[in-house]
């Protein structure tokens, strides 16, 4: 009786989470323009539009730069304060969790117009404008987190007796990294790092208040062409693309690291 | 222990950061309320070699390379005739642009009435020297030398288009046809809570104008030159318009798709708003009532602290070239500035569709201007309303 | 105790250095860097902009917050907005529970690792544009007004979309919390004669609260700082973001702007210390 009611939650769940995506992808062969209802002509001339479109390819790169840019240094943040947190006892042990999820707690434009304006009155005056880099610098803030709490989570589960065994059969530090730890938490880097780079992949408000000129991520660039007509369709079809395509690192991972890293932690 | 652990890193960073606050704009002068004098900045004497970029800030659809459309470019050929590689930052409301103007970062913006003012006063961007833009001269004259881009004679950039907001309807459900902005202010309208309305500060400047019209007694000359009764008058009509609201539009594939499923059926547009909905079989039709409109015309301004201001001059003579021009007119919808500019457009209707020539139709149109606490009708016994003022009066019409 | 904590009250040398290598970096770019950027923003709200010129007047001044407590449209969207971010984290917890309950209790492991799949990819797809489907999907004469009807744009709008938008966030730290419960905790209850509800009331919630907390700082914290949703679904209404949003380019009033945004900052440092003793903090 139970299993059969939670059956039933999961399935209108689903249907929840895919109906919206179902629409993306209807409309994507919507010959109207700004999405009417019911479909009047069914044309794959946005599909053809969007894959001449340069700019979103270009857009799309840029994301993937700052997406990779924030991921990578929220993987060696997240890992270091992971090991001081777990490994180490000090003063303020307590407040460096809260310190790390500040940035994705607070509301993004709060996150976005401190940066932007820190930078504005700090960096910039030393000659480093708002470009990508400064994109990538508010990502990884809030980036951190994801890789964190995983790595966290590994340690925690997996103790230190392996390594202390390592380091007493006469393995230097830098063996005992390369053999015990790291592939310890090579899954929980694997998921957090996912994490990182789907929330940078996605973001849109920090990056609105961080990018210098010129510097247009994918959800900056469906930001301006959702707004013209001309344009909207385009945007149905890359995001029905990227659906079809996220499929694929999350199922990667999945095959990778165990069902575990896929999830396990947001 | 643990909250005091918090608090003192809070605290920390207050000390170490508030020291290194400063320094960020300070860089123009400006008179307090009162005195209004613009900050006193140099134009370009004469024209050098490019410097090879230009940083922009444009409306979506200002600044096209082909990437959206390869059919659709202005800039590539710009690039290699100039050797200027053009950087663009597409802004999507006037306020946005000032405060990317005053970041420095940029040459040039296309700035809408509500922010040219703002830039002007805020000495954010320079006059220009029309005399290194040959394509000036064959600008309509019913858009130079205008309250929005010109301060004594002189002028602060160059114009780029113009429209008006005009009032459409659905004609299969708003019978009979309106003719007048009464019918969005209606208390006892029939499409209540089918009512649309820019969401903008600005739209204050809409009621403002209806007023003008048809209540004399309150003295408005100028739907943005507004005194404390005015402005109070114009706000109240608004909180009351604001129940037959059914929502506020900023963008115009929100506006599009509302008029055509029928969740919005009167209320403010652009032309190009309407002819998209059309285009898409809506049964819409766009009218410039009888109390006349608000409007906008853009104007492409330079930085005061241009990095490369060969380079946006150069742009900005492109822009308002006659191919140029045309492109985004049709591309944008909108009004070309440059009279040689409706020869150039690929639908030959299109100066016709957007009144382009029609000095008499433009006449009745009151273009956005900015706001100031000096009245900008001239008046000198009283002070009027900043755009400050609009902006909270706005937050509050909305509720 | 944490396993493989050094229990060692004081530090020895070697450690030390350790420990500082460790947490310099990331101290000084979230402790100094982003603390202070959001110091200095604070800080600036007690500061006021020249009406004319828009430049800031760096001069102490309470104005701003004088404002803010004075106007009355400030509190009433203060408290709409915490109602549409308790609203949405309410619902997300709903649909979560059970729909985590089953990927990890009742899904065999083959479809669990599909499923998994199925609320990780809706992630990717963009913010707006599945905003603004469900702009379609709710329009006057749209798909869902044949089948269900439609509530239109509004507040209640806003809410289903928004938990649209979160759940995946609500469901993933659930999961995550679900699977480390050990089945045969489950049936210890079942096996006492506790039914299903009674367990999960008794045994599992409790269990779960960590993760539930750790859910919904995203959904709570996410939906307070949107701006974006309610401009596309929400009619006229306003939220407190839309406040910042429209304030720090309208008149370019960062100080004001800086105000307003204290308010959502408070209420989720409230939050967050309030939430961090059940361990939440973990479990993100």
């Amino acid at each position: 009786m139970t299993r059969w009611v939670l059956r039933v939650v999961m399935a209108l769940g689903l249907l929840f989470i895919y109906v919206p995506l179902l629409l993306v992808l209807v409309n994507s062969f919507n010959g109207d323009r700004t999405f009417g209802w019911p479909p009047h002509d069914f044309t794959t001339r946005w599909w053809t539009a969007a894959w001449n479109n340069g700019g979103a390819r270009d857009a799309l790169w840029t994301s993937v730069k700052a997406g990779l840019g924030a991921t990578a240094i929220a993987l060696v943040l997240g890992t270091m304060v992971a090991f001081a947190v777990q490994r180490f006892k000090f003063f303020g042990r307590d407040t460096v969790s809260l310190l790390i999820v500040l940035p994705i707690a607070l509301p993004g434009i709060v996150t976005g117009i401190a940066l932007d304006s820190a930078w504005r009155s700090v960096i910039e005056p030393l000659g480093l404008g708002k470009g990508l880099f400064s994109v990538i610098v508010g990502h990884a803030t809030f980036c951190v987190v994801t890789v964190y709490n995983n790595v966290l989570a590994r340690l925690r589960r997996s103790g230190i007796s392996l390594e202390e065994a390592s380091a007493d059969l006469g393995a230097r530090p830098g063996q005992t990294f390369r053999y015990i730890t790291f592939p310890m938490i090579r899954s929980a880097l694997l998921a957090g790092g996912l994490l990182a780079f789907a929330l940078s992949f996605d973001e849109i408000i920090v990056t609105t208040f961080t990018a210098g000129p010129g510097i247009q991520t994918l959800p900056i660039w469906i930001f301006n062409n959702l707004f013209r007509p001309n344009q909207a369709p385009v945007v149905n079809v890359v995001a029905a693309v990227l659906i079809v395509l996220s499929v694929l690192p999350v199922w990667l991972a999945q095959r990778v690291a165990g069902p575990e890293a896929g999830a396990s932690r947001t | 222990m643990r909250h005091r652990t918090l608090t003192t890193i809070l605290a920390a960073g207050v000390l170490v950061l508030a020291g290194c606050g400063g320094g960020g704009d300070d860089s123009s002068s400006g008179g307090g309320p009162g005195g209004l004098s613009v900050p006193k900045i140099d134009k370009l004497a004469s024209l050098g070699a490019g410097e090879g970029t230009v940083n922009i800030i444009a409306w979506a659809g200002y600044v096209e390379d082909g990437s959206t459309d390869p059919k659709v470019d202005w800039v590539s050929d710009f690039e290699k005739e100039t050797g200027c590689q053009v950087n663009t930052k597409v802004a999507g409301t006037s306020d946005e642009m000032v405060t990317l103007m005053k970041t420095g970062e940029y040459d040039v913006v296309s700035a809408s009435g509500d922010a040219s003012l703002r830039l002007i006063y805020g000495g954010d961007v320079a006059p220009v020297n029309t005399d290194l833009i040959k394509n000036y001269a064959d600008v309509f004259d019913g858009l130079k030398d205008k309250a929005w881009n010109s301060v004594n004679n002189q002028p602060y950039g160059v114009p780029h288009g113009r429209g008006a907001n005009l009032l459409m309807y659905r004609t299969d459900t708003v019978k009979p046809a309106p003719t007048s902005w009464s019918a969005v202010f209606d208390a006892n309208s029939p499409y209540k809570g089918k009512i649309t309305a820019y969401d903008s500060p600005i739209y204050i400047a809409d009621a403002a104008l209806y007023l003008m019209k048809t209540k004399p007694d309150l003295g408005i000359k100028n739907p943005y030159a507004l005194d404390d009764t005015q402005f109070k008058a114009a706000t109240d009509l608004l909180t009351e318009q604001n129940k037959l609201i059914g929502e506020y539009w900023s963008d115009y594939t929100k506006e599009v798709q509302a008029f055509k499923s029928g969740d919005s059926v009167l209320g403010t547009t652009w032309q190009v708003i309407a002819n998209l909905a059309a285009a898409d079989k809506a049964p819409v039709e766009a009218i410039l009532p009888s109390e006349g409109a608000t409007g906008w015309s853009d104007t492409w301004m330079i930085s005061s602290k241009a990095k490369h201001p060969n380079c946006g001059y150069l742009w900005m003579n492109h822009i308002i070239s006659p191919k140029a021009n045309a492109g985004v007119a049709e591309w944008f919808g909108e009004a070309p500035a440059n009279k040689l500019s409706c020869a150039e457009t690929a639908d030959k209707n299109h100066c016709k569709t957007f009144h382009a020539e029609d000095e008499a139709y433009f006449s009745n149109v009151w273009y956005w201007t900015t706001p100031l606490a000096q009245c900008v009708d001239g008046r000198t016994d009283v002070t009027c309303k900043d755009y400050a003022a609009w902006t909270q009066a706005w937050t509050t019409i909305k509720g | 105790m944490d396993p493989g904590v050094d229990n060692d009250q004081g530090l020895g040398g070697r450690r030390r250095w350790q420990l500082a290598a460790l947490l310099s970096a990331p101290m000084l770019w979230l402790g100094v860097a982003y603390l202070g950027a959001l110091a200095v923003l604070l800080v600036s709200a007690f500061w006021t902009v020249n009406g004319f010129t828009g430049e800031v007047v760096r001069e102490f001044s309470l104005q701003n917050f004088r404002t803010i407590a004075t106007e009355e449209v400030y509190r009433n969207v203060t408290l709409r907005s915490v109602g549409v971010a308790v609203a949405v984290t309410v619902i997300c917890v709903v649909l979560a529970l059970p729909m985590a309950f089953y990927m990890a209790k009742v899904a065999s492991p083959r479809t669990r690792g599909w499923l998994v799949i199925a609320i990780l990819t809706p992630l990717w797809a963009s913010y707006l544009v599945k905003a603004y489907a469900w702009r379609v999907l709710l329009a006057n004469d749209g798909p869902l007004d044949s089948v269900i009807g439609t509530p239109g744009y509004g507040l209640v709008a806003v809410v289903i979309v928004l938990t649209y938008l979160w759940l995946p966030y609500m469901i993933l730290p659930i999961y995550a919390g679900l699977e480390r419960l050990p089945d045969s905790l489950l049936e210890a209850s079942a096996d006492l004669g506790a039914r299903g509800g009674r367990t999960f009331r008794g045994v599992v919630l409790p269990i779960l609260i960590p993760s539930i907390f750790a859910g919904s700082i995203f959904t709570f914290s996410l939906s307070l700082g949107d701006y974006i949703t309610v401009q596309i679904v929400g009619g006229k209404s306003q939220l407190i973001g839309n406040l910042v949003y429209a304030n720090v380019g309208a008149a370019n009033n960062l100080p004001f702007a800086a105000a307003i945004a204290c308010v959502p900052v408070i209420i989720m440092v409230v939050y967050l210390t309030a939430v961090r003793r059940s361990g939440a903090l973990e479990e993100l």
